[in-house]
C-alpha cells in the first residue's frame, strides 16, 4: 500500500447518532497521543480551513480535565469548544465530551479516540456519539460551517 | 441555495435514507416505496413530504400517479458541502503530520546528544 493510501482519512456515519473517522499516521502512539494532549502541539494543527488560528489552547490532560479551544480567523470570526476529560488512557485512548459555542452551546458530543499501532506507524480512530439523529445532522449541515471539528458522512452508500 | 439542515435532518432517519437508496436507482410510485417497510402509506407520504421540503426528491404528475425521483442538484450539494467539511479536517491532519515529523526530528536530535527520552 502506498504512503498515500495509507494516510487516507476515512469518514462515515455510524447508526443515527454517530460520526467515525479514521487516519493513519507515520509515528508513534505515543507520538500521536502526545500531539492530541500537548496544547502547544494542539495549537499547531487543530486549526481547519486556510487562514484559521488558535490563539487559546487550554488543555488539562487528566480525567476531569477541563479544556477550552479559541479560534480566530483574523476577519473577525471567531468560536470556542469547551470540553471535559472522561478517559485517558496514556498512548491508547481519550474520552471526553465537547460543545461547540456559537455563541450558544450544541449539545454534547461524546469523543471517543483511540490509537492504536499499525506497522511502524498509528492507527487513529475517533468516533463520535451525539445525543440523537437530529443533532448529527445540524452538526453536519451547520455546526461544522464553524470550520473545525470533525465532520463528516460518507451517507451510509448513498451519495 | 439548498436548505442544508433540512437536508441532513432528512437524512438523519433510516426510512428516509432508503427510500432515498431506492430512488438513485430510479424513479418510483408511493406503492412501490412503501413496499419494503412495514409502514402504512400515510407513514410513507410524510416521509416523502419531509424529502420534498428538502429539496431532495420532487414528483411528477403521470395519470392518477405521482411518481417521485431524486433531485440530483440537491443531492450534489450535499456532497459538495461533504466534501468541505472533509477537506477541513484533512488540512487539520495533514498538519499533524508535519508536527509529527518535527517531533521526531527533535527526538532523534537529542539521542544524538546523549539524551535520552
Amino acid at each position: 500500500m502506498s504512503n498515500l493510501t495509507m494516510n487516507k482519512l476515512t469518514l462515515k456515519t455510524e447508526g443515527d447518532t454517530h460520526i467515525v473517522v479514521t487516519r493513519h499516521f507515520a509515528a508513534s502512539p505515543e507520538a500521536v497521543y502526545r500531539a492530541h494532549t500537548d496544547p502547544k502541539l494542539i495549537q499547531q494543527w487543530l486549526l481547519g480551513p486556510e487562514g484559521w488560528t488558535m490563539p487559546v489552547c487550554i488543555n488539562e490532560a487528566k480525567p476531569g480535565g477541563k479544556f477550552r479551544y479559541e479560534w480566530v480567523n483574523g476577519k473577525g470570526s471567531k468560536f470556542h469548544i469547551t470540553g471535559e476529560f472522561l478517559e485517558l488512557e496514556p498512548h491508547r485512548r481519550i474520552v471526553h465530551v465537547e460543545r461547540m459555542h456559537l455563541p450558544d452551546p450544541t449539545p454534547d458530543n461524546h469523543v471517543e479516540t483511540r490509537f492504536h499501532a499499525d506497522g511502524t506507524g498509528t492507527l487513529m480512530t475517533m468516533r463520535m456519539t451525539l445525543p440523537d439523529a437530529k443533532t448529527r445532522a445540524t452538526m453536519l449541515s451547520t455546526g461544522m460551517e464553524r470550520g473545525m471539528e470533525a465532520s463528516y458522512v460518507r451517507l451510509e452508500g448513498m451519495l | 441555495m439548498y436548505n442544508l439542515d433540512a437536508a441532513f435532518s432528512a437524512l438523519a432517519d433510516p426510512t428516509r435514507r432508503a427510500i432515498l437508496a431506492r430512488l438513485a436507482k430510479g424513479e418510483a410510485t408511493v406503492n412501490e416505496l412503501a413496499e419494503p417497510f412495514e409502514m402504512t402509506q400515510p407513514a410513507i407520504s410524510q416521509h416523502l413530504k419531509v424529502l420534498e421540503d428538502a429539496g431532495l426528491i420532487v414528483r411528477r404528475v403521470d395519470g392518477t400517479k405521482r411518481p417521485r425521483r431524486l433531485v440530483k442538484a440537491g443531492i450534489e450539494a450535499m456532497d459538495q458541502w461533504l466534501a468541505m467539511l472533509r477537506k477541513a479536517l484533512e488540512n487539520n491532519y495533514d498538519r499533524l503530520d508535519q508536527v509529527l515529523a518535527t517531533m521526531e526530528q527533535h527526538k532523534m536530535g537529542k539521542h544524538k546528544k546523549g539524551e535520552t527520552r
